[in-house]
């Protein structure tokens, strides 16, 4: 332990305690901008600048360690005048329109500039730079916002493993671009978003298109459309934090009544895909399993489209492994305009499909042309789009989210079991396949809470976990892995031998869909395990567990599709994953064979 | 009134000396990867300051070569700036008056001319075509990448023998290194920003020295895979080494008695102790490496066919062994000889007695000054110097011209050799030579011309003739081996072209060069020599590197080596140089500004822990 002094605080900490950290101990708080803890490590914006006795020059907080009997200070004038003359610097090169600007409120920018008594007249010149930026990407980079804190750049580098984002440049017009002189449109860019959520400013954002839905030109102003809405399980665990609500208020059933509010003539739920996905995801697995030969193993889940854009540019040579099944979002738009269309007796060129998401990939997901497969002409799904653009049209209609009623979403598409509710997490996708699985192999089915309790990942400090089960005679062997660091790490562990599965599934962002790259943003927090416990609860509180179960399901099967990977589902819930092309990775895997 | 006054300094002209000063030491410790369109605009806009105002050009003229420069940095340039830009600097070097505008407009359009493609991509992409800039000096410049920080951190904090290790992960000479590397390292040193750079080389000896025998780390599982290393030198030992680390078996082929390549038959024993090499060479060979001495490749039992045939890879690292001719009449009288065969020589053991003789030594590099100071060693006489161009100009570390003039050697440049003087028996008689004069710089290197004055001649009884050594193939060109302007044609990866399996690296690729950029070759060969025999071995240690002190780090002196008394040293091959003392290593160490995590070091390129 090491003794030292803060404010005139003693407090003992642990050695190789940052300074910043060991001023929590003492109550204190130090303003960071660039520091992510474990990540981005790098002392560039000089906002936690302390004094440390003894010691000349201003110290920064976040990158330096205690040592025995240190005496330091984070309010001596010398202090406030270093942070607030470094904060004005960055403000004279950031375009400043707080009101306007999506991160009014998460900006950590703001907060720190507003603790550090700057006046409104800054003391230098403002300049900020502009950059041309194709808008119709799902991530939108506005160099004018940018404060080069590269925690984009750490972020895709030691989380993602991608290095989409590099430090371009040099000197003054040192600044964050895309790696290797490629252009976004270019790059290997999973778009999942991470770094726009550990963005601290607006420098990297999600494309808005709520003005297509809410807008004077948009779909719901069109008199011939139809607006179909369905919300992902992830959304419903996360939307409250943008009201400042908890989630046993911001429930999944305000949610519906909120969307009604807004405009849609039809409230459903991604859960029900979900369910969807499950029986014909799972069916594919025991088919590979039954007949294995000339199959390779693991199958991989293919649900989150920021992972399958890493597979494909990653290790092109894996993607048969992915399963066919198309992703909840993609099912729900395909049966949305193909068996919802019939029943309500309208043309699906009339239907608009909107999907809200946890998720920035999600958008570039529907602009697939192979994945459209419900009607000619028109796309399964029009619009995707993030938590924090849903919560922009609550917003919007001033709607009073606590004020409103529980209200129930619509059918036939509205119902979603337990199973369901967790593909919003790291192993439940997993999880809600094994129980169906097991239903399917033994005809009952198994403990809900407790059978597969080891697929589940969230909060575990491992790359990737994995369990092995025996069911009627057949072993399988299961991993689960989110983070796409980690993704890479397991694959390489699978190409090298080290490990063996047969089952893997694989979400791109940290967490899972709770944590992804759509979600409400918190600076230095990551709620993922949190929103997760959410979702696990929306399970065990649900009488239905087993997507087999989903009435609504029996119902679809009943009437329209026959059976799961049927020759139906196999036109309007599978795509073939090499029909679509993805930019190749800069740098390969040493053992990718092409 | 009086007539004249006197010139004091001001304050101000005082501390304006200062900064040009401060300013030169950063000019010359700055990194060549920044943006060179930005790095232009600066110094233009220095010129700028400089110009007294009397003239267009240079007055008005340089300031809008500024605003077009600045617009092609902010991204306002289009097709037209870079024609204007060319236009404007070629009417200011034509049109100004003095050297303060002329040359102020000649470095522009050198840039245009040298980095044509930097101010394309600013104008038409809007970003730069250099990459981010090294962000640790002495890491970058340092051709094996050693951890140099980190090594410095444990000597400052005495771990030596974990600052062995730390160096051995790079580069497995560390004694070697401590004594004779040429130092790259501290050229980039961002401690000259403040006042001189660290002395690493001395903080390197302090290192091994305090070290002890440090084994080497263990061997990977064999692979069962072996490869021929051709050249038992520095290359050729290094790439051994990190293969047997990885698990592959070499077997080093050696055409000399000893191994050590040129740091044995180049490097005099007064400048690398022979037993203080060999435990560079021991701690190597302990990992199980096959040595094969006498073994000349391409001659008797072992040719490179043999050698691709029975080994699974090959690494040719021959060095460059052949000695270069002046081309001069009596060139082949008796009594004159080679760098190579005099300092092979004595490298084998075989001191020649030079006493009562008079020798010349013919060169300017860093060999011709280790030919002085042997021959002074070995009891010569005299010794001269003779150079075509000065003595600044000699590409010899300045030390080692400086230690071979206090040893006594005499310094006789602005002279080309002419001819050499036989007696009737056909020995050497006297070296004639032309006096020459400096001329006109041409590619920033000065051509000499004769003076005027009559050839000097300078009796003497042997000369040494050192101006560079050449390749010696035996026979690797028959057996498909490419040999392009007298060196193998190796690449970056140290690949030989459409010779699979076979690699090639050192000076016998990049002709003589420094022993650290043949030790880089080696390592770079044996990581890929591992991937073309399917593996991906990684090459690390467990050495914890401390956490930088948060102390100041106020201005002070740096503390350079010191030599024994010339009078004393120049009668044996005992090391001359004197280690540092604990008290000064531990200075040294701390003036050490750990760019490893201060700046950008702790970001982007910053300590790689393995390869």
């Amino acid at each position: 332990m090491v003794n030292v002094t803060i404010n005139n605080t003693p407090v003992q900490v642990e050695e190789g305690t940052s300074i910043l950290d060991a001023a929590k101990v003492a109550g204190i708080n130090i303003p960071t901008l660039c520091f992510l803890k474990g990540i981005n490590e790098i002392g560039a914006c000089r906002a936690c600048i302390v004094e440390v006795e003894g010691i000349d020059r201003l110290v920064t907080a976040c990158d330096n360690v205690v040592s025995e009997g240190m005496v330091i200070h984070t309010d001596t004038a010398r202090v406030r005048e270093a942070r607030k003359t470094n904060i004005e610097l960055l403000l004279s090169q950031h375009r400043v329109n707080c009101p306007s600007c999506f991160r009014n409120g998460t900006c950590q920018l703001q907060k720190v500039a507003s603790t550090l008594r700057i006046s409104d007249t800054l003391s230098f010149k403002t300049e900020y730079p502009e950059d041309k930026w194709n808008d119709k990407l799902p991530i939108i980079r506005d160099e004018s916002k940018c404060i080069k804190c590269y925690r984009c750049v750490s972020v895709c580098q030691k989380v993602q493993s991608l290095g989409i984002w590099d430090m371009v440049g040099t000197g003054a017009h040192t600044t964050v671009g895309v790696s290797n002189h490629r252009s976004l449109e270019n790059a290997d860019c999973a778009f999942c978003g991470q770094c726009i959520t550990h963005c601290p400013t607006n420098a990297l954002h999600t494309r808005d298109d709520t003005e297509a839905i809410i807008g004077v030109n948009g779909v719901m102003n069109d008199k011939d459309k139809i607006t179909v809405v369905q919300v992902a399980p992830a959304v419903r665990a996360a939307w409250g934090e943008e009201f400042g609500l908890s989630p046993e208020v911001a429930t999944e059933k305000r949610l519906a009544a909120a969307l009604r509010r807004v405009g849609f003539n039809y409230v459903f739920d991604t859960n029900f895909s979900a369910d969807l996905t499950i029986m014909e995801e799972g069916t594919e697995f025991l088919e590979r399993m039954k007949h294995p030969e000339g199959k390779k193993f693991p199958m991989f889940t293919s649900c989150c489209p920021g992972w399958v854009r890493f597979l494909k540019s990653q290790y092109p040579d894996m993607v048969d492994q992915l399963s066919t099944a198309k992703s909840p979002q993609q099912m729900f738009g395909a049966v949305t305009k193909s068996y919802f269309a019939e029943k309500i007796g309208v043309d699906p060129e009339n239907i608009v499909c909107v999907s809200i998401m946890p998720c920035t990939a999600k958008k570039a997901e529907l602009d697939i042309p192979s994945i459209n497969d419900a009607a000619e002409g028109c796309k399964d799904v029009d619009f995707s789009l993030t938590t924090r653009e849903m919560c922009r049209m609550i917003k919007a209609d001033q709607i009073d989210v606590a004020a409103l009623p529980e209200e129930d979403f619509d059918s036939p598409l509205g119902t979603g079991t337990g199973a369901a509710v967790i593909f919003g997490t790291t192993g439940g996708v997993m999880e809600a396949a094994l129980r169906t699985c097991y239903y399917v192999l033994t005809g009952e089915n198994p403990d809900a809470d407790e059978t597969f309790k080891a697929v589940r990942a969230l909060g575990s400090d491992k790359p990737w976990i994995e369990a092995e089960y025996n069911v009627a005679g057949i072993t399988v062997k299961a991993a689960v892995v989110n983070g796409l660091g980690n993704a890479r790490r397991l694959i390489r562990a699978i190409r090298r031998g080290e490990v063996e599965y047969q089952f893997v599934e694989v979400m791109a962002c940290p967490g899972g869909c709770v944590g992804g790259g759509g979600q409400p943003i918190h600076y230095n927090e990551e709620r993922a395990a949190d929103r997760g416990q959410v979702l696990y609860n929306y399970d065990s509180a649900n009488t239905l567990r087993f997507s087999h179960e989903n009435p609504e399901i029996k119902a679809i099967y009943a009437d329209y599709l026959g059976e799961p990977c049927g020759e139906k589902s196999h036109h309007l819930l599978h795509t073939d994953h090499h029909a679509w092309d993805m930019p190749e990775a800069s740098v390969y895997d040493e053992d990718v064979v092409h | 009134m009086s007539r004249l006054a006197l010139m004091t300094e001001s304050r101000a002209e005082t501390v304006v000396e200062g900064i040009y000063k401060d300013m030169e030491r950063r000019i010359a410790a700055s990194s060549s990867d920044v943006c060179p369109v930005d790095l232009t605009l600066a110094f233009l806009r220095m010129c700028h300051a400089q110009t007294c105002g009397k003239c267009v050009p240079c007055r008005v003229g340089l300031a809008q070569l500024g605003n077009l420069l600045e617009d092609v940095l902010n991204g306002r340039g289009d097709d037209t700036t870079l024609s204007k830009i060319e236009k404007l600097a070629h009417v200011i070097a034509e049109s100004a008056d003095c050297a303060i505008g002329f040359e102020a407009a000649k470095m522009v359009l050198k840039g245009l001319d040298g980095f044509r493609e930097d101010y394309i991509s600013h104008i038409e992409k809007h970003h730069c075509f250099a990459g981010t800039p090294m962000s640790i000096p002495c890491v970058g410049n340092c051709p094996a990448g050693v951890d140099i920080p980190g090594y410095i951190a444990l000597v400052g904090e005495g771990r030596y023998a974990d600052a062995v290790k730390l160096i051995r992960k790079d580069n497995p000479f560390p004694t070697a290194c401590a004594l004779i590397c040429e130092h790259p390292c501290e050229t980039r040193c961002r401690r000259t920003l403040l006042d001189a750079p660290v002395n690493i080389r001395g903080l390197k000896r302090a290192a091994v020295e305090g070290a002890g025998v440090v084994p080497a780390p263990e061997c990977a599982p064999s692979t069962g895979k072996r490869v021929a290393i051709v050249g038992g030198g520095p290359s050729g030992l290094s790439c051994a080494y990190y293969l047997q680390l990885m698990g592959h078996q070499c077997t080093v082929f050696e055409a000399h008695s000893k191994l050590g390549g040129m740091l044995i038959y180049g490097i005099p024993a007064y400048r690398l102790p022979r037993e203080r090499l060999q435990s560079d060479i021991d701690c190597i060979l302990s990992t199980g490496v096959e040595v094969k001495l006498n073994t000349k490749v391409g001659e008797g039992e072992y040719t490179m066919e043999k050698l691709r045939e029975e080994y699974d890879a090959v690494y040719i690292a021959i060095g460059a062994h052949a000695d270069k001719k002046v081309g001069i009449e009596g060139e082949d009288a008796e009594g004159v000889w080679s760098a190579v065969s005099f300092l092979g020589g004595i490298g084998d053991g075989n001191i020649p007695d030079l006493s009562g003789k008079k020798v010349c030594v013919i060169g300017g590099g860093n060999v011709a000054m280790d030919c002085t100071r042997s021959a002074i060693r070995c009891g010569a006489e005299s010794v001269s110097i003779v150079y075509r161009r000065r003595k600044e100009d000699m590409t010899a570390l300045p030390e080692e011209v400086d230690g071979a003039i206090a040893e006594g050697a005499i310094m006789v440049d602005l002279h080309a050799p002419l001819k050499i003087e036989t007696d009737e028996n056909g020995k050497v008689a006297a070296l004639w030579a032309t006096p020459y004069m400096p001329g006109l710089i041409k590619n920033g290197r000065m051509n000499p011309s004769p003076s005027g004055l009559p050839d000097k001649r300078i009796p003497c009884d042997v000369v040494l003739v050192a101006i560079g050594q050449g390749i010696d193939f035996y026979k690797l060109e028959s057996s498909g081996i490419p040999v392009v302007r007298g060196v193998i044609k190796g690449d970056d990866w140290t690949e030989v072209e459409n010779a699979p399996g076979v690699f090639a690296g050192g000076d016998c690729v990049t002709g003589p060069k420094t022993a650290i950029r043949a030790i880089a070759a080696g390592k770079v060969a044996a990581a890929n020599i591992d991937y073309y025999l399917g593996y991906n071995h990684t090459i690390t240690t467990d050495v914890e590197i401390p956490d930088p002190n948060l102390t100041d780090r106020p201005y002070c002196g740096k503390i350079n080596m010191s030599e024994r008394e010339p009078g004393e040293r120049r009668n044996d091959f005992e090391l001359m140089e004197i280690k540092m003392t604990e008290k000064e290593s531990c200075q040294e160490a701390s003036r050490c500004l750990r760019c490893d995590h201060f700046g950008c070091g702790i970001f982007k390129g910053g300590r790689k822990k393995q390869w």
